[in-house]
């Protein structure tokens, strides 16, 4: 990615992280994936209200800044895979929504020609190994495609995304071990949302930051504020460089809030109005970058106006796409099951 | 010409498919748990790892569901790897990856990705390991679609089928009775594949159809020589893949003997007799049907260790005898 000129660079010199290493139109266009992930979710919320679409949903609006930060140093063909709560991570890969609303209408255009839904959107071609419904279970796929990149010398790096619930699973521990012990060129990402479900990560977690896991894996463990693209993509570039340098694997603590339930079902017992209030006025990802961009002349109200007319209008673009595209048809139901010989 | 026939034990058929399949492609690589140089715990790789290193017989640390999910991933991801579980048993600590992940991953992302994973699950009493080291849990897989589950009975079918498996795009999963591996067969030389999803009859015959899997081929056979003298004459079907199952075969030869027994050696209750039987009772086969069918499965116990009992727990020999003298009753 071509990154700012040296004159703007050092007329740079002071600010953060993202505004010496980008250009403003790389930075806008975070800003376009950003409010693309926010309102692709209020999309997807408001069909599920008006009963346009059916199952469930894990929101991440809150989380954005994370997502983007995360994706920003990754190449095209790097990879991740994803969680349950993955629209973000896959906006933020190059999906886009028009395919993924598709999905959750089930027709055949959407990427996963109806069959997955929700909670297993990938999108392969732009390396997003998918979402996965299992907590903890993308991560150990995840370290083996980063065993593949290192057997095919392909230079591939490797995300693995994953809340803090999965933290506790088993899964997350043996796949950073083996990560570890050969070196191979993977992000872990924890976001931790303070919340698996509805238990907290004090009552869940004996250790008070996830990033110390990283200690018992020999790699390093870095805590950013995940609502702070800036903090997020700086630490993302430093642990891509270090894969790709063959040094192993890092283990990234984005800690972030989501502004939502859990899912559909939730009703929010076991959190405070006034905490959820706190995040979503003082802490939003959105607002804060918004406001540095304005703050360092990246952008002006023009600018960003444009930029939520644009979102709009692809939002509104992209559910028509979706009710507009055919179902698949019934005969079809075994098709995928196993791969189709000739 | 036909290529060369050699005596091979069943482990050393395994392990020839391998080095061909890693001679032929160089994505293929082996994982499990102390396959390198200890040569696997029941010597299947045996000195693979002097052949081709340690970056293609990678010995994972003892963690059964990482390591299965690292599998899946490299599948998925371009490499074609063949992992083994050091007991089938120790699967069931990677359920979740075999499960939800290797047999859904192609069906819930809408056919953009293909898992060509092959697992490999020593199983089976008989070698006085006890419960947790013992048990036959092939039906377990076999209830999974996205899943392809053989059960090679002889050395010459271990490496034609593994070989097929490689050679296949879906996670096929291979159960290997451990008292198999040392016994010997004809084996030929260089690459073939015995198809995934047919079955063979190992022996026709008029009177009545056994279906076995697995080391119950051998003691099927041993049965229905024992039989012929009192003049029954036995078919004996091996199924070798359970999924998906080759109905056919069983189906015609069931036509021809009008009475059915299946032998296996996993707990008999929801299994793959009852598979069979049900397979035949909504096929054509069920009129043609002259006596109740028969199963003979392994007890409602887990394996015991004492000797006897655990011999006690699985069909034997004079077992299958007895129920196919009995099911012939009548026969001419």
């Amino acid at each position: 990615m071509a990154g700012a000129s040296k004159a703007v660079a050092d007329s740079r010199a002071n600010l953060p992280f993202v505004y010496r290493q980008y250009s403003a139109e790389q930075l806008k266009q975070v800003l376009h994936k950003m409010y693309l992930i926010r309102r692709f979710e209020e999309g997807a919320e408001e069909c599920y209200t008006r009963g346009l679409i059916h199952g469930t949903m894990h929101l991440s609006i809150g989380q954005e800044a994370s997502a983007m930060g995360i994706c920003m140093p990754l190449a095209e063909d790097d990879q991740i895979t994803s969680t349950h709560r993955g629209h973000g991570h896959c906006i933020a890969k190059g999906a886009e929504v028009k395919r993924m609303f598709a999905e959750f209408f089930g027709k055949t255009t959407g990427y996963c020609k109806g069959r997955g839904g929700s909670m297993h959107i990938a999108d392969v071609a732009k390396g997003n190994l998918g979402a996965n419904g299992i907590v903890a279970g993308g991560i150990p796929i995840a370290v083996g495609a980063g065993l593949s990149s290192k057997m095919m010398k392909t230079g591939k790096v490797v995300v693995s995304f994953f809340g803090d619930g999965a933290n506790n699973e088993g899964a997350f521990h043996e796949a950073l071990n083996m990560a570890a012990i050969w070196k191979l060129p993977v992000i872990f990402v924890c976001e931790n949302n303070g919340y698996g479900m509805s238990t907290s990560t004090a009552r869940s977690t004996a250790v008070k930051n996830i990033a110390d896991r990283a200690a018992a894996y020999s790699m390093p463990g870095v805590i950013v504020n995940g609502n702070i693209f800036s903090e997020v993509a700086q630490a993302s570039h430093q642990a891509v460089a270090r894969a790709r340098a063959g040094e192993g694997p890092t283990l990234i603590e984005s800690k972030t809030y989501r502004h939502r339930g859990h899912s559909k079902s939730d009703r929010n017992r076991y959190r405070t109005k006034e905490e959820i209030e706190d995040w979503m006025s003082n802490r939003d990802p959105i607002t804060l970058f918004e406001s540095e961009l304005r703050e360092f002349g990246f952008i002006d109200d023009k600018g960003i106006e444009a930029i939520r007319s644009a979102v709009a209008q692809e939002i509104a673009d992209g559910i028509e796409f979706a009710k507009a595209s055919p179902s698949p048809d019934i005969r079809t139901i075994q098709n995928y099951v196993y791969t189709e010989q000739a | 010409m036909d290529a060369m026939v050699r005596e091979l034990s069943y482990a050393q058929a395994i392990q020839e498919a391998m080095a061909i399949a890693m001679d032929m492609d160089e994505r293929v690589f082996l994982m499990g748990e102390d396959i390198g140089v200890y040569g696997g715990a029941f010597q299947v790789t045996g000195d693979l790892v002097e052949r081709y290193g340690t970056e293609r017989v990678i010995d994972t640390p003892i963690s059964e569901l990482g390591g299965a999910g690292v599998a899946v991933g490299a599948a998925v991801t371009g490499m074609r790897p063949i992992f083994e579980f050091q007991f089938s048993d120790f699967a069931t600590l990677a359920m979740e990856q075999i499960v939800n992940q290797a047999a859904k991953m192609r069906f819930m992302l809408g056919g953009e990705v293909s898992v060509p994973l092959v697992m490999r699950f020593p199983a089976g009493s008989g070698t006085g390991a006890a419960a947790q080291h013992s048990q036959s849990l092939e039906a377990w897989l076999g209830h999974v679609p996205g899943l392809k589950v053989i059960q090679p009975a002889t050395p010459h079918d271990a490496k034609g089928m593994l070989l097929a498996a490689v050679a296949d795009p879906d996670p096929v999963m291979i159960f290997e009775h451990k008292l198999l591996y040392k016994m010997k067969g004809p084996v030929p030389e260089g690459y073939y594949t015995v198809p995934i999803g047919k079955a063979d009859i190992r022996r026709e015959g008029r009177d009545l159809t056994i279906v076995a899997t697995s080391i119950m081929v051998h003691k099927a056979l041993e049965a229905a020589a024992a039989l012929e003298a009192e003049g029954i004459d036995i078919e004996v079907v091996d199924l070798r893949t359970i999924r998906p199952m080759d109905k056919q075969t069983v189906i015609d030869s069931v036509k021809k003997t009008s009475r059915l027994m299946c032998v296996y050696e996993a707990v008999k209750t929801l299994g793959i007799g009852a598979e069979v039987s049900a397979m035949i009772a909504e096929s054509e086969a069920f009129d043609y049907l002259d006596a109740p069918i028969v199963r003979l499965g392994g007890a409602e116990t887990p394996i015991p260790y004492n000797p006897e009992l655990e011999k006690a727990v699985v069909p034997q020999v004079p077992d299958i005898i007895a129920a196919a003298r009995d099911l012939a009753k009548g026969v001419r």
